[in-house]
């Protein structure tokens, strides 16, 4: 139920992100979903790829710091109040998000949301109670 | 102009004659010390000089160095010469490096004291009848009393003004038409935009000359200064371990270098590698050695300030040797905004936050008048976080804990591992980019 991610430390110059797709593109590791997170002084990476141990190491080894944390995938229909829906779930839970991103999946009709939660486990059963699909990470690399 | 001394005969006497009391007062200093404080007899007898090797002012190369480390070994009154029944002020450094450095003063010392302070301000052209600013800071920091018995010694009204709450400074300036100022150069920087701020023309003021010491400026600061404060601007230079302000003084006439009042601060220039004596007018490390003081002498002091001695004649008729503006220091310390900032304290901050690895960077810039410092920490995979809030913490717990440390603010920037060069032998700190 949970899917890995990894995160990577980047200082504002120009070319990081270009630097960092190319790694992982000749290592032949495919990027799923990705979000930038920055304030004024750095950013952070945040990347879900089909091979996570491999994209780590490669990217340690080009001198990247890299951290790997869990999140979860929730699959909601791509329509108006999808996001809406799941927040109020969110809420009504007590649920922190640390922070989300969405992406829309290749068909086109359903759209996935990634969150991080302080607490995972809770967030997980209770999504699930009200019945929403929450994705495995090889379930989002075969989207 | 026609110069004003404050001790004539000794300020122009010739070098013969200055040279004989130095040596006659070398002599009993070494005598003296030799026989009351076992620190300085211990390291005499390791290095085999005893006080009647003492036979001419260049047998002052026999003796050994004190150094910082000296005081602190010995803290806090443990060189002193003298019961501590007759010493009537003590002074002490912030001891952010460790342990303060204690100074002690007998009432003869503080006579001392104000009459080469007294000299100092008679140097700048100050007077009996002068409104003296004195905004160095009072406390265990010895620029604020130190400018004060001298000022008073000299006959002029003392606005003991200390440093800090600007305005209010201003307000006095004003109100009690102050005409000599005494503060750091940054503080009187600071003094004149706070002026502009408040609509107060400095050109309104009754200020005539600035007295400015305490941390290292350039020439083209003492221009931005005389501008913006519409005064003339001069440089003093002073150290606790050897007295406080009134070590040297520059005089009116020149703005090349200032006198050592070596009657009773017997300067050389050394080779901080290997300790040699420079020949005369090279550049290298200044070494005080106290020639009167009671409670607290010092032999061969290593002041870690680099500078050279002028020996030329100055068109001011004094005789006593100039030094140079001090244009830097033979160890790491920086200087920001007058606060010492050793890399090594930075350092201890930054381990002392749990994950943070010691691969850090200090720069320092100028933006407009004021240092600032960025600290930039290298960010390892253990305090790396996913989350912009943990990282934003991280910095700002540094920036809080430099704060308290070293009593300075910084910014702390956090950049990518490895972006920090890695030196082969020691690793470069500091990136200065101040044009001082």
């Amino acid at each position: 139920m949970r899917v890995e991610q990894i995160a990577v430390f980047l200082e504002n110059k120009s070319g990081r992100l270009a630097e960092i797709t190319s790694i992982l593109a000749g290592n032949g590791i495919n990027i799923r979903a990705l979000s930038v997170a920055d304030t004024a002084d750095f950013g952070i990476l945040r990347l879900i790829v089909d091979k996570v141990e491999e994209a780590k190491t490669v990217l340690k080894k080009n001198g990247f710091t890299v951290g790997k944390t869990t999140v979860i995938a929730v699959e909601v229909p791509d329509r108006t109040g999808g996001l809406a829906s799941v927040l109020k779930v969110v809420e009504e839970a007590g649920l922190n998000v640390e922070y989300m991103y969405a992406f829309v999946n290749k068909s086109g009709e359903d759209a996935v949301l990634i969150f991080r939660f302080d607490e995972i486990d809770k967030a997980i059963e209770m999504l699930q109670k009200s019945g929403f699909k929450i994705l495995t990470g090889e379930q989002i690399c075969a989207l | 102009m026609k110069t004003m001394y404050w001790e004539e005969e000794i300020e122009t006497l010739p070098r013969v004659g200055l040279e004989s009391i130095q040596l006659r007062r070398l002599r009993n200093l070494v005598a003296r010390v030799y026989r009351t404080v076992a620190p300085y007899r211990r390291k005499m007898e390791a290095a085999g000089v005893r006080p009647e090797d003492i036979n001419s002012l260049a047998d002052l190369q026999k003796l050994p160095f004190t150094v910082k480390n000296d005081l602190r070994d010995n803290y806090p009154f443990g060189l002193f010469t003298v019961p501590m029944d007759e010493v009537v002020r003590v002074h002490a450094s912030s001891g952010t490096t460790g342990k303060p450095t204690v100074v002690g003063y007998t009432w003869k010392d503080i006579e001392t004291w104000a009459g080469v302070m007294a000299r100092a301000l008679v140097c700048a052209g100050a007077h009996k009848g002068d409104m003296v600013h004195n905004a160095y800071g009072y406390g265990l920091f010895t620029g604020g009393l130190g400018a004060h018995y001298g000022a008073e010694r000299l006959g002029a009204a003392v606005i003991p003004v200390s440093g800090g709450n600007t305005k209010r400074q201003i307000t006095i300036m004003k109100d009690f038409g102050s005409t000599v100022l005494l503060s750091t150069p940054s503080y009187a920087l600071n003094l004149a935009e706070s002026m502009d701020a408040m609509g107060v023309d400095p050109k309104s003021l009754s200020l005539r000359v600035g007295i400015f010491g305490a941390e290292p400026w350039s020439e083209n600061m003492r221009e931005e200064v005389e501008r913006k404060l519409n005064l003339k601007a001069v440089d003093i230079y002073g150290l606790s371990e050897v007295m406080g302000p009134g070590v040297a003084m520059e005089c009116l006439q020149t703005d090349k270098g200032m006198h050592v009042f070596e009657d009773h601060f017997l300067p050389e220039i050394i080779d901080p590698d290997t300790g040699e004596v420079l020949p005369p007018g090279e550049k290298g490390e200044l070494v005080f050695t106290t020639l009167t003081k009671e409670a607290f002498p010092i032999i061969r002091y290593r002041t870690k300030d680099i500078s050279r001695l002028i020996y030329e004649p100055c068109e001011c008729g004094r005789t006593l040797v100039r030094m140079e503006k001090v244009t830097g220091r033979t160890d790491d310390m920086l200087i920001i905004r007058g606060v010492n900032v050793f890399p090594s304290q930075v350092e201890h901050v930054l381990m002392s936050i749990e994950d943070v690895e010691p691969h850090y960077q200090i720069v320092v810039e100028r933006e407009g008048n004021l240092d600032t410092m960025t600290i930039q920490v290298e960010v390892s995979e253990t305090i790396f976080s996913d989350e912009i809030r943990v990282l934003e913490n991280l910095s700002r717990t540094i920036e809080v804990e430099i704060k308290d440390m070293l009593g300075v603010t910084c910014k702390v920037r956090l950049v990518e591992p490895k972006t920090i060069q890695r030196s082969e032998g020691k690793a470069q700190r500091v990136i200065d980019n101040r044009k001082i």
